[in-house]
């Protein structure tokens, strides 16, 4: 994963609160390999009538915003599911940043994971947003380094959870960092090994009975 | 002298290895995998990463897994090929499965705790929102995403932000025919769907300490649906009853070593949470949700919010969608509303005795709608046929099948009908979660039982009377 700090694209509004991740993507393709690229879910269901047609009302549907990569919706986006597919099918529909009042604890953490940034603004803030997008798309831009982001002719601040940041314009991959740290995880698992074996299930010598 | 601290403190502290600006790098001891771990799996394989403790990683066939024809081969090839890749990934590193074909196969959150893996004092984690079920015994458990999963399959640890605790008070005595899913749902109305989000969760009171296992772990399961990615109770004789003789359990001596370190797990009387909610347990009624989220949710006794009523126009344009999703009119009562089916099963409500308690309500009747019970592992299903459950879901109409997530999350195509309402005593009403179209109201397994024998959602404590549960 590459870093990034900042990013210039398309804004574009959802006006809804509570997408939870089983509207970003429905489960039922949760078992397509990433390799063919989750863009094609985002948010499959609630774009679409009835009868399976794309809704000419649904912000994301309009041909404007084609090529969007920077999504305002109200609060607690991504909550639910801890599907990391959600973020995929954000990312591979092109998107860089998602901003809401709140977010799902979990969302949170997976979009960080993989580039996507889940920006924190306050209600009135993302309301204000949400203003400057009611007529249709405009251009946005987002600065990690000052956490900031612009929407039209509107500027907030934006926050964002514990580490996201240095981890987003860092690009960094935790499994990478972890491992400078095996001897101290080595001391760690050694003394519990020594002093709780029984959590061992199964290898403990103590097993009645096994 | 050490400041006081919360069992949520204690827990943290014992699993913290090093730690890193804002976050720690916590200890693991037991990380669940389902089929959906496969992009787990795929990322570690492309790294050429072995799985770090593969010992204290367990398999679970469960969210793909049909519920119909286990004798038979998957028809489904896309359905087929996430449970053999689950077999294929989990031999591969020499981790245990419970898969299809085991005795013991069930959905995670029911195995864990019945195979005696989930033990007070532990972080537990899988690629699961629901994970925060495990808090029941007084752990850590909560859901993570497929990078952290692949992350805790390559170093047996996690880097997390602390929550802040909040504790959650029930004080006082429920009335009968309401149980823990009332109780979670009650709360989870009050504080909002992102209620608790940041934070860890404490459920304590009167009427927690007077909860079974079962019932702790339908409240900590639903920790998630009110924002708060883990929730616990504190171990107490409850706990260690319920986990004494259990397969993975420690025995012998180990166990008596294992109670002296449980037994100090509890918080400090004076210990401090940064927020605290108390509920009486006496004004919790049968709640049913109405809406598109848990937060939609009333009493049975209660009529449909009004759009019409609601001074700010955001939410009533969102209880406007969500009643039009719903096919609901403003103002009409909960009750009497009539459903096209029943779901009894999941992670949140599929223990024995959930199904004890569906069974109470429907002994003896017929059901008017058709219905799916599907139990929350195969041991409680063979458990529930030896005391005859089975016959009563069967003589009322109901379908008994298999067990696994099913028509929860709908992965294995056990699915509602576009437009078709159900009863589901499962956790989440998400638009289309059961289905594209599909109206879930959440439900206890007594309201769900009394919604089939009626054939609409009803209050069950008339159905109740003269009948235990």
């Amino acid at each position: 994963m590459s870093g990034w700090t900042t990013h210039e694209g398309l804004a574009v509004g959802l006006p809804l609160e509570g997408v939870d991740t089983d509207q970003l993507i429905p489960a039922r393709f949760m078992s397509t390999p990433r390799a063919q690229g989750y863009g094609g879910f985002l948010l499959h269901d609630i774009r679409r009538d009835a009868g399976g047609a794309l809704r000419g009302d649904f912000p994301l549907n309009d041909s404007r915003a084609d090529g969007a990569s920077i999504l305002v919706a109200r609060r607690n986006f991504g909550g639910g599911s801890s599907r990391e597919a959600a973020a995929y099918a954000l990312l591979d529909a092109g998107y860089r940043a998602v901003v809401a009042p709140s977010f799902g604890d979990i969302f949170q953490g997976n979009a960080v994971n993989n580039g996507l940034l889940p920006a924190r603004v306050t209600e009135a803030e993302a309301e204000a947003l949400l203003a400057a997008l009611a007529a249709g798309p405009v251009a946005g831009a987002v600065d990690i380094g000052r956490g900031t982001l612009r929407v039209g002719e509107v500027s907030v601040p934006f926050t964002l959870a514990p580490g996201a940041a240095e981890k987003l314009v860092n690009g960094w991959d935790d499994i990478d960092l972890t491992r400078h740290h095996q001897d101290r995880i080595g001391a760690f698992r050694d003394a519990l090994k020594r002093d709780r074996p029984w959590l061992w299930p199964g290898a403990s010598a103590w097993r009645a009975g096994a | 002298m050490t400041a006081p601290r919360t069992l949520f403190d204690k827990l943290w502290d014992a699993h913290v290895i090093t730690s890193s600006g804002d976050k720690d790098l916590l200890w693991v001891d037991r990380h669940f995998v389902h089929e959906g771990s496969h992009h787990a799996f795929g990322k570690i394989a492309q790294r050429g990463l072995p799985v770090a403790e593969p010992g204290l990683t367990f398999g679970v066939a469960d969210h793909y897994v049909p519920t119909r024809h286990r004798d038979r081969p998957i028809p489904d090839a896309d359905i087929a090929r996430m449970v053999r890749t689950l077999s294929e990934n989990t031999a591969r590193h020499g981790i245990t499965l419970f898969g299809l074909d085991d005795p013991r196969q069930g959905i995670v959150h029911v195995v864990g705790p019945e195979e005696g893996l989930t033990l007070p004092g532990t972080l537990v984690l899988c690629g699961d929102s629901h994970t925060s079920t495990h808090g029941a015994f007084g752990a850590l458990g909560f859901g993570i995403g497929a990078t952290e999963v692949a992350h805790v399959l390559a170093t047996q640890t996690v880097w997390q932000a602390r929550p802040a605790p909040m504790r959650i008070r029930v004080e006082g005595t429920l009335g009968p025919g309401v149980g823990a899913k009332d109780v979670a749902l009650a709360w989870i109305s009050r504080l909002g769907a992102d209620g608790a989000r940041g934070h860890a969760v404490e459920y304590a009171g009167s009427v927690v300490r007077g909860f079974s296992m079962e019932a702790r772990l339908t409240l900590c399961n639903l920790s998630i649906e009110g924002g708060a990615r883990m929730g616990m109770v504190a171990p107490d004789e409850t706990t260690f009853a319920y986990l004494r003789g259990r397969p993975y359990a420690p025995g012998g001596d180990a166990w008596d070593a294992a109670v002296v370190a449980w037994s100090a797990l509890p918080g400090d009387a004076d210990a401090a949470f940064a927020r605290e909610t108390v509920l009486d347990g006496a004004e919790i009624a049968p709640i049913v949700t109405w809406g598109t989220s848990p937060e939609d949710a009333l009493p049975i006794t209660a009529t449909l919010p009004d759009p019409a009523r609601e001074t700010d126009p955001a939410r009533a344009a969102r209880i406007k969608a969500a009643l039009d999703y719903m096919g609901l009119s403003a103002g009409r009562p909960l009750d009497g509303t009539p459903v096209d089916r029943v779901f009894i099963g999941s992670c949140t409500n599929a223990r024995i005795e959930d199904l004890r308690a569906a069974a109470a309500v429907l002994a003896g009747r017929k059901a008017r709608v058709p219905g799916l019970v599907s139990p929350g592992s195969s041991l409680v299903k063979a458990q529930a046929e030896q005391e005859g459950l089975d016959t009563v879901f069967r003589e009322a109409g109901l379908d008994w099948v298999a067990s696994g997530c099913s028509m929860c999350v709908g992965m294995n195509g056990d699915l509602l009908a576009p437009g078709e309402r159900c009863a589901s005593t499962t956790n989440r009403n998400f638009r289309g979660r059961q289905g594209p179209g599909a109206r879930t109201h959440l439900v206890s397994p007594v309201m769900a039982a009394a919604a089939a024998v009626t054939g609409t959602l009803t209050d069950a404590r008339p159905l109740l009377q003269g009948r235990g549960t």
